[in-house]
């Protein structure tokens, strides 16, 4: 069995208590949520903390709360499945949820949070793996080494951002409420990605993030999330959508938002491409014609890399398949759009 | 053949069956569904040190220097091993020692073992891998099988005879198939390949060893081959084997994983000797990968000729076999690749040239259907078109070339019971084929395969005329009666299945049978858990022991009560008189006539296969004592847009003798059929473009999850076969043959493409439906 590093176990009872923790040693300390990421990656020697700091003791990262203007709060450490089972989330932000029950397999769902997975690491075949492995193969510049494996010669890392609930969370226009040592702030999730595989967010990872914040839904807001990958549980994207649509009075599209991810080290909206389906008629040829252009304007603007495991011309091959039949599932409130 | 070997089919008391053929639990399944079960690292012993090892991080290299000062000065450090401490060879077949338990003079691929260190636990052990310094001097590597075939140098091995990378070559031809070409009015030509799987059984590889004060060492492993264990541990430490006792315990899955001695054997073993203290070690689910002996990928050219009512007249193949780094089991895999493909059908011309080749890949060596696998899938997929050329339902097409029973094959072997008809006929019925093959909407369809498979090996690895399998039975005042058997219990159910056949001959409960397996120094000799054996021969075995005790029980009851010992009867531990008396005495109370009589009551049971095979160099290789016979449906559905299969259910009939019990023998066929259908489009050991296994771990390497398991209906065949014991042949490893080309067939059935190069990839897929597009 592969070997955890030695650490010690903090566990706060307020955010800022937490943040104080981490920031309080010279050497390394890494918040832990579920563990379901972190824990494999202490294995393989990706991280080694000399101080783990357990966020399961603060209360306002529990729960999931409709506010009174309308919009959900969602704590941090609610969980993947919590998110699943949701009612009100269910009726509201489709592609969340069915986001969140794509993300690896049921017991992992109980441990993993949704902060978490907002949060996960990058990844990359020539990263997630052992001490061992990494080492015969003279490292890599995400971890301990200054080669690219994935573009050889390449001077940026392009380790692929893998979490399945972050382009859902984009397309909703979620709000990231956080914690630093400047205090408290909201910031659009949009601007927490940065393109950079090493560590693709803005904030550093002594900054906590203590809640999602979704704003209140349109009155006729559609959503859904496609997602491929070789099993039907357990596994990471090989690519990932999701898509919202809103619809007017009439019946028109009047607003849509579409993202990917598994392609590089941000989550990957694609606002011109959604913005062909304003006007159009679900369930009318202006809106399916509309739909074919997206999918190959989709597929222009992904371009998966080998960076994560299977073939990546495949994996663009998939983009426009799985785009328009995210959107369709969108259009008819079914979906997600995976293969089992 | 002895007189012991043979038992008839028939139950032994004439009340008809009373264990076998009854569901019964397994022997030891509450004590694993509880966690009592002991594996091997749920042993710890006082003072016991951990050990860990150092792998090449190259795949082809000179070792020049290895230093271990350091790793010695680290504090916590009790021994550190290299190569040169452990110098002689080994492997599981005699004639091909290739193997060092740590590198002497070379690595052979990523991952081989080069060092190893005890210490006073794992972590220190780790950091004192760190420690070791290695001097390399890196070699061209040689990762293709076609390169490997053309590239004599440099030698992989370097010290056989032969200097080039040819590990085992084997050409035989039965009849002439070059002539039948001219007069076919079908030949069918083409090219397969076989990718690279793994066995990924759940219970990583574990070794525990401990010295005793007496000289003597006892090694605990979780293998599937006790006894060649120990051969090979007497062999390499240079020690007497009596001094040297192997137990396998409670083992987590083998699938032909553990069915070689492994480094980590030699390693605690030596470590203990050398520190006088027990070591362990526990290998990572990466060393796993690594050690492999899985699959190995073949690429196969195959040609059948067939007369136009569908009767094949030849077939002949050229295989290219990837064995990897090592021997292993190889030379008898390259045997198998052509050996086995004979049946159930009957060809009266067969010629086939298989080459196995060292590469600097992880060894490849045995995975349930053995060499055979590979073969079976190009082959069925050949018949399917030839069936489709001469426009004959599939089923219909393997009717007609049935080989039938109680015959010979092509290249000399022996068939004895043969239900591979009544396969096809439960397939076809609970698949409803007639009324919906061909008939199914575009993008769905149904496809079928058969094959054959051995029932244990007429060949043990080394030369011996002593029994393949022998038990010892003991009874105990109590009714309790022990037997001691040297087979392999691997999860299949072996225990179990001795356990039933004794309590049916000697017409006692199952809970009155203990079974005592796989320790050297207890139990007599068995060869293992390998080609499908342990249920045939050591069940033979176990009959033959227990029948002579029940001739002293009967004597000694017949004697008490003045009647002829066939009016005596044991039935569920009761005694009865079937002469006009009734009275009756427990078993127990038997036990003690009969122990009277006879003084201490114990008996010896054991089997050998008859002599079989053709009569020529290698043509006991593939000879069994018996055959089971497998037919496979399944049911796909393709999706065009994306190029996934997906398989909806797998109907499987399985010619398994006799059931000795339904259950474990459909768990058996599930288990198979799941692991063939996983083959097709997930699971694949795939090398990067550095020769490193690209994603040793069980999230890179896709074995289905449950929701990615096709329904399966598992439907038993019993042909009862004379020499089997009660009937039974084996179930554990035909099952999985035929999965993948009925899957392979059942989508030619669905989108009308032929695909022959497996992994079936939805890219794979896409690119065939996109050829096939641009033909029409």
């Amino acid at each position: 069995m592969l070997r955890l590093p030695k650490f010690e176990v903090k566990n706060p009872a307020t955010a800022e208590e937490a943040v104080a923790m981490i920031l309080e040693i010279e050497g390394d300390a890494r918040f832990i949520a579920g563990g379901t990421d972190l824990n494999p990656n202490m294995k393989h020697g990706l991280f080694a903390p000399e101080r783990v700091i357990a966020l399961n003791g603060i209360g306002e990262l529990q729960g999931i709360r409709l506010d009174e203007d309308g919009s959900m709060r969602i704590g941090a450490m609610a969980t993947l499945a919590e998110v699943t089972k949701h009612a009100e989330l269910n009726q509201f932000y489709p592609a969340l949820c069915q986001a969140a029950k794509l993300v690896s397999g049921p017991q992992l769902r109980n441990m993993g949070t949704l902060g978490g997975n907002v949060m996960l690491d990058t990844r990359c075949q020539w990263y997630n793996q052992t001490y061992f492995w990494r080492k015969s193969l003279g490292y890599c510049m995400k971890k301990d080494g200054s080669k690219c494996h994935v573009v050889e010669g390449g001077s940026k890392c392009v380790a692929a951002a893998s979490n399945d609930t972050a382009p859902a969370l984009m397309t909703l226009n979620a709000e990231l409420e956080f914690v630093t040592t400047e205090g408290r702030a909201r910031l659009p999730i949009a601007d927490l990605w940065q393109a950079d595989g090493i560590w693709n967010k803005k904030l550093p990872h002594t900054a906590l993030l203590v809640a999602i914040h979704l704003p209140k839904p349109a009155a006729n807001s559609h959503g859904a999330y496609g997602k491929l990958r070789d099993r039907g549980s357990v596994d990471f994207p090989l690519f990932g959508i999701a898509a919202r649509l809103n619809f007017g009075s009439d019946g028109t599209i009047e607003d849509a938002a579409l993202c990917a991810v598994a392609l590089q080290a941000r989550p990957w909206p694609l606002k011109k491409a959604a913005s062909l389906l304003i006007g159009t008629h679900p369930g009318k040829d202006d809106f399916n014609d509309a739909v074919e252009k997206v999918a190959n304007l989709a597929a222009k603007q992904c371009r998966p890399m080998p960076n994560i495991p299977g073939d990546h011309e495949y994996r663009h091959l998939m983009v426009p398949v799985f785009t328009r039949r995210t959107l369709h599932a969108a259009a008819s409130d079914e979906g997600p759009v995976h293969h089992v | 053949m002895a007189a012991r070997d043979q038992h008839g089919a028939e139950a032994p008391w004439d009340q008809g069956f009373r264990v076998v053929g009854k569901e019964n639990r397994k022997v030891d399944g509450l004590s694993k569904a509880t966690g009592e079960a002991i594996y091997t690292d749920d042993i710890q012993l006082p003072g016991m040190l951990h050990a860990k090892m150092l792998r090449s991080p190259h795949p082809h290299a000179r070792v020049l220097s290895v230093d271990t000062s350091k790793a010695e000065a680290l504090p916590g450090v009790v021994g550190v091993l290299v190569g040169a401490e452990l110098p002689v060879r080994y492997g599981v077949i005699p004639w091909t020692p290739d193997e060092t338990a740590l590198a002497v003079d070379k690595v052979r691929f990523i991952g081989d073992e080069v060092a190893a260190v005890a210490a006073v636990d794992e972590d220190t052990a780790n950091e004192a891998l760190d420690l070791i310094e290695v001097e390399y001097e890196v070699l061209d590597a040689i990762l293709d099988p076609e390169q490997a075939l053309v590239t004599p140098e440099p030698p992989i091995h370097e010290d056989r005879k032969r200097r080039d990378n040819i590990s085992k070559h084997v050409e035989l031809e039965f009849g002439d198939v070059a002539a039948q070409v001219e007069d076919a009015d079908v030949v069918i030509e083409g090219d397969y390949t076989f990718h690279s799987t793994t066995h990924a059984a759940i219970e990583p590889h574990c070794a525990v060893a401990q010295p005793n004060s007496d000289g003597r060492i006892t090694l605990w492993s979780s293998t599937q081959i006790t006894h060649y264990v120990h051969r090979a541990l007497a062999r390499v430490l240079e020690l007497d084997p009596a001094r040297i006792r192997v137990i396998q315990p409670c083992l987590g899955g083998g699938f032909g994983g553990k069915s070689d001695p492994f480094s980590l054997e030699f390693v605690v073993a030596q470590l203990a000797l050398k520190t006088g203290r027990p070591v362990k070690m526990l290998w990572t689910r990466e060393e796993v990968f690594y050690a492999h002996r899985g699959r190995h990928p073949m690429k196969m050219h195959y040609r059948t000729t067939a007369k136009a009512d569908g009767t094949i007249t030849g077939v002949d193949a050229k295989l290219l076999i990837d064995g990897g780094s090592y021997s292993s089991f190889g030379l008898v895999t390259t045997y198998y690749s052509g050996q086995l493909l004979t049946g159930p059908y009957a060809f009266p011309n067969y010629r086939f040239d298989s080459t196995r080749v060292f590469t600097n890949r992880p060894p490849n060596g045995p995975k349930r259907g053995h060499g055979s696998v590979q073969p079976r899938f190009a082959f069925e997929i050949q018949l399917d078109e030839v069936a489709e050329q001469l426009s004959i339902d599939p089923i219909e097409i393997r009717r007609r070339n049935f080989l039938g029973e109680h015959t010979e094959t092509v290249n000399g072997q022996r068939v004895t019971s043969n239900g591979f008809m009544q396969c096809l006929e439960e397939v076809e019925k609970a698949s409803d084929w007639r009324e919906r093959r061909g008939k199914l909407p575009f993008g769905r369809g149904l496809g079928v395969a058969g094959s054959m498979y051995i029932s244990g090996t007429n060949y043990p690895v080394y030369p011996n005329k002593m029994p393949q399998a022998g038990v010892q039975l003991k009874i105990d005042r109590s009714g309790l009666v022990t037997v001691f058997t040297g087979g392999n219990d691997i999860g299949q159910g072996s225990n179990s299945m001795v356990a039933y056949l004794v309590a049916e001959e000697l017409g006692i409960k199952v809970e009155h049978v203990k079974v005592v397996a796989a320790d050297t120094d207890l139990c007599p000799v068995d060869l293992g858990a390998y080609s499908s054996r342990v249920t045939f021969m050591v069940g033979n075995a176990a009959i033959d022991g227990a029948r002579k005790l029940r001739k002293q029980i009967v004597e000694a009851v017949a004697k008490n009560w003045e009647v002829e010992p066939r009016d005596v009867r044991l039935m569920d531990g009761t005694v009865v008189d079937l002469s006009a008396e009734a009275r009756s005495m427990t078993h127990v109370e038997a036990f003690h006539l009969a122990e009277e009589m006879f003084d201490t009551l114990g008996s010896t049971g054991a089997y050998n296969t008859p002599t079989l095979g053709g009569d020529y160099r290698g043509g006991t290789i593939g000879s069994s004592p018996a055959y089971s016979f497998t037919a496979h449906v399944a049911d796909v559905e393709v999706d065009t847009e994306t190029g996934r299969i997906t398989v909806n259910k797998v109907w499987v009939a399985h010619d398994c003798g006799r059931a000795l019990n339904p259950m474990i023998v459909r768990g058996q066929m599930e288990g198979s059929t799941y692991m063939g259908a996983a083959e097709v489009s997930l699971e694949s050991h795939h090398l990067n473009r550095f020769g490193l296994h690209a994603g040793p771990s069980l999230l890179d390497y896709r074995i289905p999850t449950s929701v990615d398991t096709p329904e399966l209906e598992a439907l038993i065949v019993e042909s009862i076969d004379p020499e089997g014991p009660f009937g039974a042949k084996e179930a554990g490893e035909g099952p999985l043959h035929s999965t993948i080309p009925a899957i392979a067939n059942a989508v030619f059935d669905a989108v009308g493409i032929r695909l022959r190069h497996l992994p079936f990839t939805p890219a794979k897929v896409l690119a065939a439906l996109r050829a096939k597009e641009e033909q029409a």
